[in-house]
């Protein structure tokens, strides 16, 4: 159904050394507008380089980002986010002596639309009310539970009303009720039109939000597709044969 | 130029290069394993020179013998201010343990501004003098030379070869791996604190074996550590010494060419671009 | 901007100039030398804390721009008689072009990384100057007592000087609390908690960091130039003095890092209890006699310890964490 929308990002060939370490090897894939693009892969798989590599953390070696049409290979981070790419981090980075609702205005103030203090003042209070932070908007933000941080995470990335937002395993840590939760936040977010690319080791979640899986493995993509086709795939399976436990999820995941 | 000059000036800045280098790897040591530049620096060499004022001159003990229990006197003093004034703030942002190490700073120079003013003091120790016509060295430092050499060596030997030494490190490397690893980290931490303490406070006595001091005159030896651990690395005790041997011979040297007034502005513009253009030190990994 | 606007700032501004005011209309010279050295050290204290208690860099050295401020004043009212005013705000903005110049090659450095950095500047530069013959080298340079003809002589020159010390820390304070309440300032804060998460937010540090910089050299530099005017003599010692430089980041530490009120607080705290601990009658112990003027540095360094060890947000800091509804006030 996403394959008539247009690209909104296109990776092509995209390879990141670290030293001698291959963290990327002539990684492409394209997304469409509105999709939501699962990446799973193996621990130490290249999954956050990615993410780092599309939104300018980093400069791939080799190889081009395409966003909206539009070069932005090597782009710092900061031009991406005006651009409309905001994402999560897996280990969540709160400005902790600032409040919720300070954070919230910080993806407000510099993200896409480069809003005025006091009109990111009005979108962080929606946000927060969205992700519902909205009781805890002048905490300080060091304070929150981890579940907390991770929504914070979310809502200063969506406060920059993003086109793109990369996820970043946002569900890790939480306890069922919490992902549940998180996962109808992410669902509404979709409704909303935004494009999710999402990092994630829960197979259930993954496999049952996504349009389209991409699979990493030792920085090289092993499988993309449909989530049934990908689970199914042998290479997948085989990729997460050093950790049985995920490859029963895996299939668990599929079933 | 008279090559007997020069050389007589390269001999000279070399051995106060080893000093200098022991001073710094104390500053080096501290900093490498718990991150804290330590601003009571200079306060401590000059403690270690009125220590050993006060042992030789005030209790007439043999300056040699006052050095060994300046020492000790170092390693309990830098225990006792890691506890009093690190370890609480130890985790913190940088700014913290900067102040909390100048507070200690500004009370050892206060105190001791009180009790000492600011006069110069000396230690006399005469060990003659070796060498013939115009490049002659004095006894004393060669001694102290040796002694920074010893010392060197002991604590390499300490800190490769020994048990503790090899939790030190691994505390340098991942505080809390080691501290998973079952190593009391906080006493590695006092300990190696303790260590830079001993290093600049024997400096500082060494130092007064050799010339004249004021309850000032640690914070010209604290800026040049500074410069001088830069230069090897932040972290680094080698490189602490060869910058050490680097600085002094330049300033041996340069004063042939320069006024004396100019060496410390290409210290200091040396010590900026180094940090700017080499962070980990001459010798380490490029930026 | 409406934050001009904001009665919080209008209170501040009124109480710093509802006192500083005192010594003219009273015509009092002893208040005025103690509020003179209040008021610059507020100026060192609240431009200090723009790049490190906003931003988080420590800036050590910072003292190097008041030295700077000073001498580019004092050279040009001494060699071709600039109009005071003109030469303070060319010392102002040379400072402030050295800042830039500095700051973008040394703000990509971390942590002590920086810190240290700074130190480094001061120190090249003092002694730098030190060896500067067109600045007087070592001996530094002194005025020809003509040169407060143009300001009614040397005595009124001092009132001058004051009247222009004053404005010079209304004018910081407010700037300390219009980018503080702006989205630059929010922006700053971001980069003090975490520059990389702040880069990903969109937010462009490099730039952000270069211009509190360079907020936080203009003022010092004016502050310089004031001094020096009023001394009559600049020597490097005293201009790049860096014992003065650490002794504004206690101030911050004291009265509340990153807070606006925290660095008048701060200063006017600190200066009062050394001025105190100055004039304090001495003290015998052990049959040693001890002057409290002697041991002022040990006690500062007490106090100092005290407060990093145990009140490490500072007193407006203190106030906002333990009354967290001050916190709407208390900036």
């Amino acid at each position: 159904m996403t394959n008539t929308a247009s690209v909104i990002l296109a990776v092509e060939n995209v390879s990141m050394r670290f030293g001698g370490l291959v963290a990327l090897d002539r990684v492409s894939l394209t997304v469409h507008e509105g999709e939501i693009f699962g990446i799973i892969g193996p621990n130490g798989a290249g999954k956050t380089t990615l993410f780092n590599v599309i939104n300018g953390v980093y400069a791939p070696h080799e190889g081009r980002i395409l966003f909206r049409g539009e070069d932005i290979t090597g782009m710092p981070p900061f031009q991406a986010s005006r651009r409309g790419i905001a994402r999560t981090h897996q280990v969540v980075r709160p400005l902790g002596e600032l409040t919720t609702k300070e954070n919230a205005m910080v993806g407000a103030c510099f993200g896409r639309e480069n809003l005025s203090l006091e009109k990111s003042s009005i979108v962080a209070d929606e946000i927060l009310e969205f992700v519902g932070l909205a009781a805890r908007q002048d905490m300080l933000a060091g304070k929150l539970n981890i579940a907390q941080k991770k929504r914070l995470e979310m809502a200063r990335a969506l406060a920059a009303r993003p086109l793109l937002l990369l996820l970043d395993e946002v569900l890790a840590g939480l306890n069922p009720q919490e992902v549940a939760e998180m996962l109808t936040v992410i669902r509404k977010i979709r409704d909303q039109g935004v494009t999710i690319i999402m990092i994630e080791h829960l197979m259930h979640a993954v496999m049952n939000l996504s349009d389209r899986v991409f699979v990493l493995d030792y920085g090289a993509k092993i499988a993309e597709g449909a989530p049934q086709a990908v689970s199914s795939d042998p290479r997948v399976i085989e990729a997460y044969l050093g950790d049985p436990k995920m490859a029963q999820r895996l299939l668990e995941g599929s079933a | 130029m008279n090559l007997a000059v020069l050389v007589s000036s390269s001999i000279d800045g070399l051995m106060l290069g080893f000093i200098y280098g022991l001073a710094a790897m104390g500053l080096t040591l501290i900093f490498g394993v718990m991150r804290v530049i330590n601003l009571a620096h200079g306060a401590v060499i000059t403690l270690g020179m009125f220590a050993l004022y006060l042992f030789s001159v005030q209790l007439g003990l043999n300056p040699y013998l006052a050095l060994v229990l300046t020492l000790f006197l170092g390693l309990a003093f830098g225990v006792v201010m890691y506890f009093i004034s690190v370890h609480r703030v130890i985790n913190a942002p940088e700014l913290t343990t900067l102040l909390a190490t100048f507070s200690v700073d500004l009370i050892i120079v206060g105190v001791g501004t009180a009790i000492f003013t600011t006069s110069p003091f000396s230690v006399n120790v005469d060990l003659g003098t070796y060498g013939s016509g115009e490049i002659t060295v004095l006894g004393t430092k060669i001694v102290a030379v040796l002694a920074a050499i010893l010392i060197t060596v002991a604590l390499y030997y300490f800190l490769y070869r020994t048990r503790i030494g090899k939790s030190i490190r691994a505390v340098a490397n991942n505080r809390s791996a080691a501290e998973l690893m079952g190593i009391n980290t906080t006493a590695m931490l006092a300990l190696s604190f303790g260590l830079g303490t001993m290093l600049a406070m024997i400096s500082g006595g060494l130092i007064a074996t050799l010339f004249t001091f004021t309850i000032l005159t640690g914070d010209d030896y604290q800026t040049k550590s500074f410069v001088i651990v830069v230069i090897g690395g932040l972290g680094n005790p080698t490189g602490a010494l060869v910058g050490g041997i680097l600085l002094g011979l330049l300033e041996g040297i340069a004063t042939l060419f320069m006024q004396p007034s100019w060496v410390p502005v290409i210290e200091y513009v040396a010590f900026v671009l180094i940090l700017l253009l080499r962070p980990n030190g001459l010798f380490g990994a490029r930026a | 901007m409406k934050n001009l606007l904001n009665p919080y700032l209008w209170i501040i501004l009124l109480v710093v100039g509802g006192i500083s005011v005192v010594p003219i209309l009273t015509g009092d010279a002893s208040m005025r030398e103690d509020l003179f050295l209040i008021l610059m050290l507020v100026v060192l204290a609240s431009s200090v804390n723009i790049i490190t208690g906003y931003t988080g860099y420590v800036s050590f050295g910072n003292i190097v721009f008041f030295g700077l401020g000073g001498y580019f004043a004092f050279y040009l009212m001494q060699n071709f008689e600039t109009n005071f005013v003109l030469a303070a705000l060319v010392g102002g903005v040379g400072a402030s072009i050295v800042a830039v110049l500095i700051g973008i090659p040394v703000l990509r450095l971390r942590g002590a990384y920086f810190a240290l950095a700074t130190i480094g500047i001061n120190e090249a530069m003092r002694t730098f100057v030190a060896n500067f013959d067109p600045f007087g080298g070592s001996v530094g340079m002194f005025f020809n007592y003509s040169v407060y003809n143009a300001y009614g002589g040397a005595k009124n020159a001092l009132w001058f000087a004051y009247d222009g010390i004053v404005v010079v820390a209304l004018a910081t304070i407010a700037a300390s609390f219009l980018i503080k309440k702006s989205k630059f300032g929010l922006g700053l804060l971001a980069i003090r908690e975490d520059q990389d998460a702040a880069k990903v937010l969109g937010i462009d540090p490099a730039r952000a960091k270069v211009i509190a910089y360079t907020f936080s050299a203009f003022f010092p530099a004016l502050a310089g130039a004031l001094f020096f005017f009023k001394n009559g003599i600049i020597e490097p010692d005293v201009a790049f003095d860096l014992l003065r430089s650490i002794e504004a980041l206690v101030m911050v530490m004291l009265g509340g890092y990153g807070t606006v009120v925290g660095p008048i607080v701060g200063a006017t705290v600190y200066e009062r209890i050394t001025a105190l601990l100055i004039t304090a009658p001495s003290i015998t112990v052990l049959g040693v006699s001890l002057g409290f003027s002697q041991l002022h540095l040990a006690i500062a360094g007490f106090l100092l310890l005290l407060i990093v060890l145990f009140v490490t947000a500072g007193f407006v800091g203190w106030l906002r964490q333990r009354f967290p509804r001050t916190r709407r006030y208390l900036e």
